[in-house]
């Protein structure tokens, strides 16, 4: 199975939507590497710079309603064509919820406190995802342990690496 | 205990319950567009699955950006258009016939009570309005949709929003659902359904219960859903009246979807609209909504009326209301884009079409581009749009641009005024 995890992008506002995480305007891209360039262009966030603030990173943690919006899909797979394999949050919009999972790729939730901790850790954190144990190890200049619970059928679609091979197989 | 109307399509529609909260569903209709269809169908081609579950379950439309402004465009309308007819997909909408999809295709009776739909497009849920389950997905339910008709979902709890009252003057749909999204954020109804109910919504068009509908998304929910009643089988009826002998008959029928009095929801809330006033969004997110007598005076740059929410003839006839023999102020610029072919020949033959261009209104064919910031009417930066359009996010309708979410008729008011302004003192 894929691993998980990796340098934490904090990105401390509820509500970010599909438009600012990949504006219209580049939905007219016909394959997933083109967008690229694009990943979180219009969010509204002081001081963010997408091309700065995202190297090297492979996990995003953000507040409550994540992926509110539109459906597109692109959201996710700018996400994953930026090497960002996990996103965690308060709470998530159903449809960028859904189509992380479809793409075999993880939104954890987690309770506003555990949230509130995480962004608190200070200095570089990296995020460790133990899957089967349902476990989050975050390092900063603090480290800290946080559980989760992923929905049963959610866990089958990452093991089976999306929705399309999970459904090829069974209907 | 009962069950509502939701509970009711996922138990006639269950195909599979791979875990007690998951539950796969039978689907009665996928539609497509050109924006998130291609990247399903050269992924299914790559995979060696070219092939669809049911051509005549498939809809198909180009709207997004249509006619095609550019190479990339182009490519996407043809990679459908190909597709279509490689499937012997028959309803595909290309240029001339095209409209705006959640406005299309309820036109040509595709949506029927009890149906199990979706479509790579958030405002799907539109088309609960008919008392169906619609929801909007990503492009790998809509791929996996194509090729097995099924669709996963959690089973939605639902929230019944009764809207008693009586609508006042200048008041809409519109004016309603933002009130309601005002009230429930923008994820006050994150996995759930609002079921829509009471004398309001009983006695609305199937064109305002959609503008209803429509807007569910921007709280957060799967889907928004009316009860199918006499209005919903009148505007059916040219679509089943071989099915059926009377409208009673079919109304008969309709009955089995009815949620039951004794059926669970979550939580009931409710409206009384008797002294709501129109309504305009501010800031960038659709609950951040004012009544309209707070935002007057503000400046506007462009005005357009159109979309999925708002582009249906009811909408032109009530934007016309205040055009009509006025022109709109010079600080600003008019744009109306009717929804669908039908609406746009119908507002020609109401002469509303007439009344638009004499008010200074520039006509477009029917398309969402503007909406969405891809074509026809992209605002430049810093610029403000009073729009019937259904979300206001940073840089919806164009880097650094402005949206203000308000009703056709308060649109209309604000073309003449050139700013924001209370629409009922312009009405007769």
């Amino acid at each position: 199975m894929k691993q998980f995890g990796g340098q934490a992008l904090f990105l401390d506002r509820s509500d970010i939507n599909t438009d600012e995480i990949i504006p219209a305007k580049y939905l007219t891209e016909n394959t997933k590497m083109d967008l690229k360039p694009y990943v979180l262009e219009d969010l509204k966030l002081g001081g963010f710079d997408p091309k700065r603030d995202l190297a090297d990173k492979g996990v995003i943690v953000s507040r409550a309603n994540f992926g509110c919006g539109s459906s597109r899909e692109h959201a996710v797979w700018v996400f994953e064509v930026n090497e960002i394999n996990t996103v965690i949050a308060e709470s998530f919009a159903r449809i960028f919820r859904q189509n992380m999972y479809n793409c075999g790729m993880l939104a954890i939730e987690l309770p506003a406190a555990d949230i509130e901790q995480l962004f608190n850790l200070g200095g570089e954190v990296t995020v460790e995802v133990d899957l089967p144990a349902g476990k989050l190890t975050a390092k900063g200049e603090r480290t800290a342990e946080f559980s989760f619970n992923l929905n049963d059928f959610d866990r089958r679609l990452v093991a089976a690496g999306g929705w399309l091979n999970y459904a090829d197989k069974h209907y | 205990m009962g069950y509502t109307i939701v509970e009711k399509i996922f138990a006639a529609h269950r195909r599979d319950t791979p875990t007690p909260e998951n539950i796969i569903l039978d689907l009665d209709v996928v539609m497509c567009h050109e924006i998130t269809t291609p990247i399903a169908i050269t992924d299914l081609e790559a995979r060696g699955m070219d092939r669809v579950f049911d051509p005549d379950k498939i809809k198909v439309v180009i709207d997004h950006v249509t006619p095609a402004k550019d190479s990339k465009t182009a490519t996407q309308g043809k990679i459908l258009r190909d597709w279509a007819r490689r499937q012997n997909i028959r309803d595909f909408f290309d240029i001339g016939r095209n409209g705006v999809c959640h406005a299309l295709f309820p036109e040509k009776g595709f949506i029927r009570p009890g149906y199990t739909v979706i479509m790579g497009d958030s405002h799907t849920c539109t088309h609960g309005a008919f008392g169906a389950f619609a929801a909007g997905v990503g492009t790998t339910d809509l791929e996996v949709g194509i090729l097995k008709g099924v669709c996963s979902f959690r089973l939605p709890r639902t929230i019944k929003v009764e809207i008693n009252g009586r609508m006042p003057a200048g008041v809409y749909a519109k004016d309603v659902i933002l009130h309601i999204i005002k009230k429930l954020t923008v994820n006050g109804a994150t996995d759930r359904v609002l079921e829509f109910g009471g004398p309001v919504v009983a006695s609305m068009s199937m064109e305002a219960r959609m503008t209803l509908c429509n807007m569910a998304i921007e709280a957060g929910a799967t889907c928004g859903v009316c009860l199918p009643d006499k209005i919903t089988a009148e505007y059916l009826w040219p679509f089943i009246k071989e099915q059926y002998t009377t409208i009673d008959e079919a109304l008969a029928d309709f009955q089995e979807w009815h949620s039951d009095p004794d059926a669970a929801y979550e939580q009931v809330l409710e409206f009384d609209v008797s002294t709501l006033v129109p309504q305009v969004t501010y800031g960038f997110k659709p609950d951040e909504v004012k009544d309209i007598t707070e935002m007057e005076g503000v400046p506007v740059d462009q005005i357009y009326i159109g979309s999925c929410t708002n582009g249906r003839i009811e909408d032109l006839r009530e934007a016309a209301r205040v055009l009509k023999g006025k022109k709109i102020s010079d600080q600003v610029r008019g744009i109306l884009s009717p929804a669908t072919p039908k609406v746009y020949n119908q507002a020609l033959e109401e002469g509303l079409i007439k009344i638009f261009q004499e008010a200074g209104f520039c006509v477009t064919n029917p398309t969402c581009g503007a909406c969405l910031g891809m074509s026809n009417g992209v605002l430049a930066d810093g610029e403000i749009c009073a729009s019937t359009t259904n979300r206001n996010f940073n840089g919806r309708m164009g880097k650094g641009g402005i949206v203000h979410l308000m009703s056709p008729l308060s649109a209309a008011a604000a073309a003449v005024a050139g700013k924001i302004t209370d629409p009922r003192v312009m009405l007769d």
